[in-house]
């Protein structure tokens, strides 16, 4: 049985630097492959839909006709699964968390018009 | 003899981390008999199974508990593999074992912590959780979530560490290492934590046995059971030997985890000294169709989980029994005969979590 055991690490933490960080004036720590957010690159977009089937937490809302592409925040796992089975890789998942809210996080994001042609080509390649 | 009161203990109180109520049978200071009642944070996610996917359940499956979630995910998918058929490649699995390992030794750090902040000694309390930090920025460098990693999939895992990033993470557990070992020498050598622990809620070998207690709670009783011993994942090739002290107290439970906690530090270096390369993930095709029970050893102890499919991508029964409710029926029994203030370290040391023991 010993006693003042802690003693040594407690002169140590005394005089060393502190263990935490002095958030926010310091910004917390990130990592490259940190889950914070999805974003979406909305012009190189099919609306396929393959990540409105995939999301676990039924967050993305994909609408072909109107050309857009919806996420709710506050339903989102931040999982990574609808960057993963995207064909197009233009869902990215970014390092930072989105800002705190009190009410709805719905993020409604309009894709350009299709251009006449172009649009025949995404649905032949699905 | 004194007359028998009967005092509630939690759900919510605040030395307990989590909402399980206790009727205390007192005579005079002394609990005569403890009635445990839980049921206060059931979320259905079992039944939810049979509205998802099969493959995408594997991320519901994972926050079924906020600590172990790494654990839980793997043993899902090992009995989804083992229905299926699927042959996990080896560097997945040894990947999935140094998560596993991982995210031991943060529960076991955390759960350090908590027990030093319930007998009062916040400077061992912050220590701890100083050091669990430490491992929380590998696991999030490595699978870019602190405590729900999502990086385990039917059929291999989602993210590979780069040769690089492994020997980064062998050096970093080398650097902490003498800081892990110098926790591990207060707890078990401190006249404070011994005063406070020591021939506290004993639980003998046949009662543990008896009872069914589970992980370290049937460790700290002298039980050597531990799943990893069985060598599911990557456990097999590394050498694994588990922790076993035989007094059966409160000291005991405690420097069991304590020790596994550096055993887990010897298991990941191993595992990097072994890491096989190779392919990470198996391609999966079709439906599950069987039923299988998997098992694996969380930090809290053995958890099961029961899958019963029938050929469609939703399956039909989806069971888990977590360590904290097999080691319920243990606590009662160590709580009798106790003196009141005693109480809530004895709960603290079968490491509760209810919110994974009611789903």
């Amino acid at each position: 049985m010993q006693i003042f055991t802690m003693t040594k690490r407690a002169l140590a933490n005394l005089v060393g630097k502190p263990a935490t960080l002095m958030y926010p004036a310091t910004p917390a720590k990130q990592y490259e492959i940190s889950r914070g957010h999805v974003i979406i690159a909305i012009e190189d977009c099919i609306y396929c839909g393959n990540c409105q089937r995939h999301c676990v937490s039924q967050a993305i809302v994909v609408d072909r006709e109107a050309r857009t592409w919806e996420i709710d925040r506050l339903r989102c796992i931040i999982c990574g699964v609808c960057a993963e089975v995207c064909p197009k890789d233009c869902i990215f998942m970014e390092p930072d968390y989105p800002p705190s809210t009190t009410g709805t996080a719905m993020e409604f994001v309009q894709g350009p018009p299709a251009p006449p042609k172009a649009e025949k080509k995404p649905k032949a390649e699905e | 003899m004194g007359n028998q009161i009967v005092v509630p203990f939690g759900p919510q109180h605040p030395v307990l981390p989590e909402p399980i109520h206790l009727d205390l049978v007192l005579e005079d200071e002394r609990v005569v008999e403890a009635v445990p009642t839980i049921g206060y944070v059931h979320r259905g996610l079992e039944k939810l199974v049979e509205k998802r996917d099969y493959k995408d359940y594997v991320l519901i499956a994972e926050r079924i508990c906020g600590i172990c979630s790494f654990t839980h995910s793997v043993t899902y998918c090992n009995a989804i593999e083992r229905i299926m058929g699927i042959e996990v490649p080896a560097r997945a699995q040894f990947i999935r074992t140094i998560w596993m390992e991982y995210s031991r030794m943060h529960s076991h750090l955390l759960w350090l912590g908590l027990t030093a902040d319930a007998m009062g000694f916040e400077n061992l309390f912050m220590n701890a959780w100083r050091l669990r930090e430490e491992i929380l920025d590998d696991m999030e460098a490595t699978t870019g979530g602190r405590v729900i990693q999502g990086s385990c999939k039917v059929g291999g895992i989602r993210r590979d560490i780069s040769d690089d990033k492994l020997g980064e993470m062998v050096d970093h557990l080398k650097k902490i290492r003498p800081l892990l070992e110098e926790s591990n020498r207060i707890f078990t050598h401190d006249q404070t934590v011994r005063h406070r622990m020591r021939g506290l809620g004993v639980l003998s070998k046949e009662d543990a046995w008896d009872l069914g207690a589970v992980g370290p709670t049937a460790r700290g009783s002298g039980c050597d059971m531990d799943v990893r011993s069985s060598g599911y994942s990557a456990y097999g090739e590394l050498g694994f030997k588990p922790v076993v002290f035989t007094h059966g107290d409160c000291l005991d439970r405690c420097l069991v985890r304590s020790e596994e906690v550096l055993a887990a530090v010897d298991l990941v270096e191993r595992a990097v000294a072994k890491m096989p390369d190779g392919p990470i993930e198996e391609k999966v095709k079709g439906n599950p169709d069987g039923e299988y029970f998997a098992f694996s050893e969380q930090p809290r102890g053995e958890c099961m989980h029961y899958i019963k499919a029938n050929g469609k991508k939703n399956i039909v029964r989806h069971r888990v029994r977590t360590p904290t409710l097999t080691n319920i029926p243990p606590l009662v029994k160590m709580l009798e005969g106790i003196e009141m203030a005693d109480v809530p370290v004895v709960v603290l040391t079968i490491d509760p979590c209810i919110g994974c023991a009611e789903r």
